[in-house]
């Protein structure tokens, strides 16, 4: 893709867990963000979603295929070179505690990154930090606080908006808005959009709020043990979604519409790990619709509509007809 | 007889705003009640009141009562000893409450032993089950894991099946599928559900996720501002929201077939 600002290429991540036992908790991903887009990504616990970010933000090495940021191989790169890289790509973590020093007031931690990549001295950075609190809608008094001393939505939001406070050029959110209640949810929301519109921002947005996710970006990759499986425009995601995977995702949405008459099908999750160690689909297991090809044969990603991809050897058959 | 009598209760971390302002709230035998509403608005803070956890600083008034005893004249002992045992929690953030240096089998097993498992051999095979049952599929992996060797819902699960291993009488759980994929978190619900009905546990959830609340349980709080601002049965609040705040938040809810928020890509 010509206007990517993301490029991954066949990626891949292997972990050894000792006793020559392996992992492939990431296995041949490639997709590609434009510049200016927002991609989704979904997918079950564990399937590998964070690890696709921490492999791009450098934080894990990658043991298999390519990462190209602007068209720059960037694929492990020396620490040395990796600063250049994080003054335009900026990462949300899951576990917002985490990235705090816990001595670190909320203002220093705030100003870090200006001072950091010298954009602001540290003076000019303060004066600005009503204003960084303020966008994520938090009082000025938070800055005197030490980490601990927030709750959980605030801790996020303040993660969020040092990520945004040297503009970066991509910025990877990773469940990044899961401890917020609705309201303050939808106006982070909204801020993303309003600069994704005004600046441009390209945004890796990983969730697993399938409505939310699907609000608030161009397209989904859904991802199933390590491997992708879907890819689709996220304004057709539920009248197209086709893979039996994707679809069972849609099926166990709570939505405040049911009002808790929603029935809850019994499912064997075992099946996930069974999937894994399989030569072929990794759904197979839990599949519905699968036939004998399924186990034997791994599907690869196929077109069947505009923007539309997705690796399911029945579906494709159908779309195809 | 309730298992948690909530009265005028207030929490103060620096003495002069409250956190939490003025809660009243009972929880009887195999209740389940939601509590959701804004970030900040002390649906933590009163967790940790409930379980005695709160900072040393933090000045507390009104009555919070656990089985009857009121929790602030409980020797430090006896109110360690019920948490675990006769109470337990799952933390909105299960990772910083984990030895981030020792495996998860030790720091589970010594979880129970603390709470009186003797018998080794049973202590090893009830993790096991629990993992099991919260879909942790491979539980030889999840035990001799470190806990940054797990992803953040799996890291969630363990927390949640220690904090039902042993069965208690009520259950907090902090934003427990907060951090879990649709499918596993229906799963995850139906667990909790399924212990309600074998042991008659009660369950305060506080969540963000107000389709889960609806599903799950009985009644549901509303906070705003440290207040308890709306309670009622969960489909009567739902269907007829009284208070403003709750009325909004129902609104501000972003449904699977909403209009979206981005503006369509060129
Ligand atoms: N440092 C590590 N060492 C060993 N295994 C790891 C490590 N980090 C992650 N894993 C494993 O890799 C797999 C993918 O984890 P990852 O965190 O990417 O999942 P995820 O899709 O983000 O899940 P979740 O939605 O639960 O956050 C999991 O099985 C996890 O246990
Ligand atoms: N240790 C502390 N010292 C001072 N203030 C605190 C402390 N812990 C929490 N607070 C403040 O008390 C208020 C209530 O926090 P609490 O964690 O109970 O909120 P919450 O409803 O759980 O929010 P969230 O949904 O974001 O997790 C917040 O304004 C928070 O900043
Ligand atoms: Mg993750
Ligand atoms: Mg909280």
């Amino acid at each position: 893709m010509d206007d990517a600002l993301l490029e991954l290429r066949g990626l891949s991540k292997t972990f050894d867990m000792g006793k020559g036992e392996r992992l492939r908790a990431v296995r041949d991903v490639s997709l590609a963000v434009r510049r200016g887009e927002s991609l989704g990504i979904v997918g079950e616990s564990g399937c590998g979603k964070s690890t696709i970010a921490r492999m791009v933000a450098q934080l894990t090495e990658v043991t298999g295929g390519q990462i190209l940021f602007d068209g720059r191989d960037v694929t492990n790169l020396p620490r040395g070179r990796r600063r250049e890289l994080w003054r335009r790509v900026q990462m949300v973590f899951q576990d917002p505690y985490s990235v705090f020093s816990p001595r670190m007031t909320v203002g220093d931690f705030l100003t870090e990154g200006l001072v950091h990549f010298g954009i602001a001295s540290r003076a000019k950075a303060r004066e600005r930090l009503p204003e960084l609190l303020a966008r994520v809608e938090l009082p000025p008094e938070l800055a005197e606080r030490l980490p601990h001393q927030l709750s959980g939505g605030q801790q996020q939001r303040v993660v969020i908006a040092r990520a945004l406070s040297i503009q970066p050029d991509l910025l990877i959110l990773d469940e990044a808005t899961s401890a917020l209640d609705v309201s303050v949810q939808r106006q982070i929301l909204k801020l993303l959009m309003r600069l994704k519109a005004e600046l441009g921002l390209t945004m890796l947005f990983i969730g697993h709020d399938l409505a939310v996710v699907r609000s608030v970006t161009d397209r989904i990759a859904v991802m199933y043990a390590g491997s992708l499986v879907e890819q689709l425009p996220s304004d057709r995601l539920v009248e197209t979604a086709a893979h039996p995977y994707t679809r069972r995702l849609l099926d166990s949405v709570f939505s405040t519409g049911d009002r808790g008459r929603k029935q809850i099908a019994i499912e064997d999750l075992s099946l996930i790990e069974k999937g894994r160690q399989l030569a072929g689909c990794p759904y197979q297991p839990r599949c519905a619709i699968a036939t004998g090809i399924c186990s034997g044969t791994c599907p690869s990603l196929t077109a069947v509509g505009e923007n539309h991809s997705i690796a399911c050897f029945a579906r494709q058959g159908e779309e195809l007809q | 007889m309730d298992i948690l009598t909530i009265d005028n209760y207030s929490v103060s971390y620096d003495g002069q705003r409250s956190a939490v302002d003025g809660v009243s709230l009972s929880v009887s035998r195999g209740e389940i009640v939601s509590i959701v509403g804004e970030s900040g608005s002390g649906k933590s803070t009163l967790l940790h009141g409930m379980l005695g956890l709160l900072p040393k600083g933090a000045a507390t008034r009104g009555r919070l009562a656990l089985f009857g005893r009121e929790i602030s004249e409980m020797p430090a002992g006896e109110r360690r000893a019920l948490c675990g045992s006769r109470v337990s929690m799952i933390f909105q953030d299960t990772g910083r409450y984990m030895n981030p240096i020792a495996r998860i089998g030790a720091q589970y097993d010594e979880f129970l032993r603390i709470h009186g498992m003797r018998d080794g051999a049973a202590r090893r095979d009830l993790q096991r089950e629990m993992l099991l049952k919260l879909h942790l599929t491979d539980p030889e992996r999840v035990l001799r894991a470190y806990p940054f060797e797990l992803s953040g819902g799996m890291r969630q699960r363990v927390g949640i099946a220690m904090a039902m291993s042993l069965k208690p009488e009520l259950l907090l759980a902090d934003e427990p599928t907060s951090a879990l994929d649709v499918t596993v978190q229906a799963q995850v619900i139906r667990q909790m559900l399924e212990l309600r009905e074998s042991t008659g546990t009660a369950i305060v959830l506080v969540t963000h996720n107000i389709g889960v609340a609806a599903y799950l349980s009985d009644r549901i709080g509303v906070m705003q501002r440290g207040r308890l601002v709306e309670l009622g049965d969960s489909q009567e609040l739902i269907e007829h929201p009284k208070h403003p705040y709750t009325r909004g938040l129902l609104e501000a809810v972003v449904e699977i077939d909403d209009e979206r928020l981005i503006a369509n890509h060129g």
